[in-house]
């Protein structure tokens, strides 16, 4: 589906952004993280004594920089599941630099998804019922692990009674949540929304998951060159936590109030592969059907989108598939990068924090390179910023996030 | 053998804990819901804390008849 017909559009406008990554605790550090080529990167092998203990072959990932429990009141950051306290994190910046938008609690809503949901604690709460029995399990264990409660605990930090909403698909999550963001805004019954995505499952049991599928890098020795889309070198992903919220509103409501806006929200593809539990279709239908949803519902033709910001996760399958998919969709003209040589696969935040990154590329008129990106895979036709960032003047790029389950989400943005 | 005094401040400790309240706001007369708004999924951390401070039981019977500090502080101290 596409996210509603071209024509009588309510515009939708990008007011606040709000991000904690590998690279920063914030969306300042994080972009400048991009743009000065730092990596996210590093051993966690002494961080996480189960890496050695299970020997783990992966002793890399994307840790956050930022403790999100610093940052929350002590009671709740107990009360809170990490992936619910990077999701309260990141939503704070976004409205507090949306400038705090007045609003009735009933035409606000949230929608805040997450790939994996309470991982921590559903794995901590399990092993102490195992040790200790039913009387240690705590009475938070249900809401901490669901994996609508980072879009609960934003409803609840900002009193969104407009609302909750949580999508689940997988590495799509964040993209995903601004496509149902942009169709609820144009139903018309809210006016604003808290919407992105928030993952925190750095844990022996999801890396052990993913390193049976084969899918994480294993260049231990060279954390920081390890993720490396479009690379002929690169031999799998980094797995990353973080969060990546925007403050989205109708446009009309932004301007009454006099908000300063960072870009617009224009359209959204979302389509469905059907063809293999993890593996992207090979021909990249899926993809390019939903990129061209996207421009299409932005009311875009595919000569306006100058950029495409990239899912390619570093992994030996999907990056040149991906490129096949923006070529058939859009052509030979967009300028492409991909965000996780830099800061990992942030899984259910990817999507929302890359589409923070798309939006400042266009705002800023700005490319950041892809990191690690030395020696370009030959079946890539595409020019794919990769050293230096690029100087682009850019009225409209789409950011692609793909997940595990088949799903294909791209969000086009345009200029303020 | 707490006395009462003793068991309150352990009570505080534990509220402070769980809840984030001041010790010093914990006073016996204070209702748990209505004064320190603690929530019935905090209540049973409370509980459970409780138990194995002061080596008491406490059903979910009574636990629900504990309104203020005073009144578990009274049930601790006859129970242990």
């Amino acid at each position: 589906m596409s996210a509603g017909g071209t024509g009588s559009q309510v515009e939708v406008v990008v007011t606040g952004l709000g991000a904690t990554t590998p690279l920063g605790g914030d969306v300042a550090s994080t972009w400048e993280g991009m743009l000065s080529g730092r990596s996210g990167v590093r051993r966690i092998d002494e961080d996480y004594d189960w890496i050695n203990r299970r020997e783990l072959p992966v002793k890399i990932g994307a840790p956050l920089v930022a403790e999100p429990a610093e940052v929350l009141s002590r009671v709740q950051a107990r009360r809170l599941d990490r992936v619910e306290q990077l999701a309260v994190v990141a939503a704070k910046e976004a409205w507090a630099d949306a400038g705090t938008p007045e609003v009735e609690p009933e035409r606000l809503a949230v929608v805040v998804g997450t790939g994996i949901g309470g991982v921590t604690t559903l794995l901590a709460q399990d092993d102490l019922l195992e040790t200790d029995g039913l009387r240690k399990v705590s009475p938070l264990t249900v809401p901490m692990l669901m994996p609508n409660g980072p879009a609960a605990w934003v409803s609840l930090e900002f009193g969104a009674r407009g609302g909750v909403h949580a999508p689940v698909s997988a590495c799509a999550t964040g993209a995903e949540a601004l496509a149902w963001a942009l169709m609820l805004l144009r139903l018309g019954e809210v006016d604003v929304i808290i919407a992105g995505g928030a993952e925190a499952c750095i844990t022996q049991l999801t890396v052990a998951g993913f390193v049976q599928s084969r899918t994480l890098s294993q260049r231990n020795d060279e954390p920081e060159r390890a993720s490396r889309p479009f690379d002929t070198g690169r031999d799998g992903f980094v797995l990353g936590e973080g969060a990546g919220i925007m403050v989205l509103e109708r446009a009309e409501f932004a301007a009454a109030r006099g908000a300063r806006v960072h870009g617009k929200l224009a359209g959204a593809g979302l389509t469905a592969d059907a063809y293999h539990i993890t593996g992207p279709e090979p021909e990249g239908v899926g993809q390019s059907r939903a990129i061209a949803k996207a421009v299409r519902d932005a009311g875009l033709e595919p000569s306006d989108v100058g950029h495409v910001n990239c899912h390619a996760t570093s992994t030996v399958a999907g990056d040149v598939g991906e490129t096949r998919a923006v070529r058939k969709a859009l052509g030979d003209h967009p300028v492409l990068t991909a965000p996780k040589g830099a800061f990992g696969h942030l899984v259910g935040a990817a999507g929302a924090v890359e589409s923070i990154i798309t939006v400042l590329s266009i705002k800023e008129g700005v490319i950041p390179p892809t990191l690690n990106l030395e020696e370009l895979d030959p079946g890539v036709e595409l020019d794919v910023v990769a050293g230096e960032p690029r100087k682009v003047d850019l009225q409209a790029a789409v950011c692609d996030s793909f997940g595990f389950g088949g799903h294909n989400a791209a969000i086009a943005f345009t200029k303020a | 053998m707490a006395d009462n005094t003793e068991i309150l401040n352990g009570l505080a400790e534990i509220v402070e804990e769980v809840a984030g309240i001041d010790t010093a706001e914990v006073a016996a007369e204070k209702s748990f819901v209505d004064d320190l708004d603690i929530d019935s999924l905090s209540m049973v951390e409370i509980a459970v804390q409780a138990e194995d401070k002061f080596g008491v039981k406490i059903p979910d019977d009574q636990l629900a008849e504990l309104k203020t500090v005073g009144d578990a502080v009274d049930y601790i101290a006859k129970h242990q």
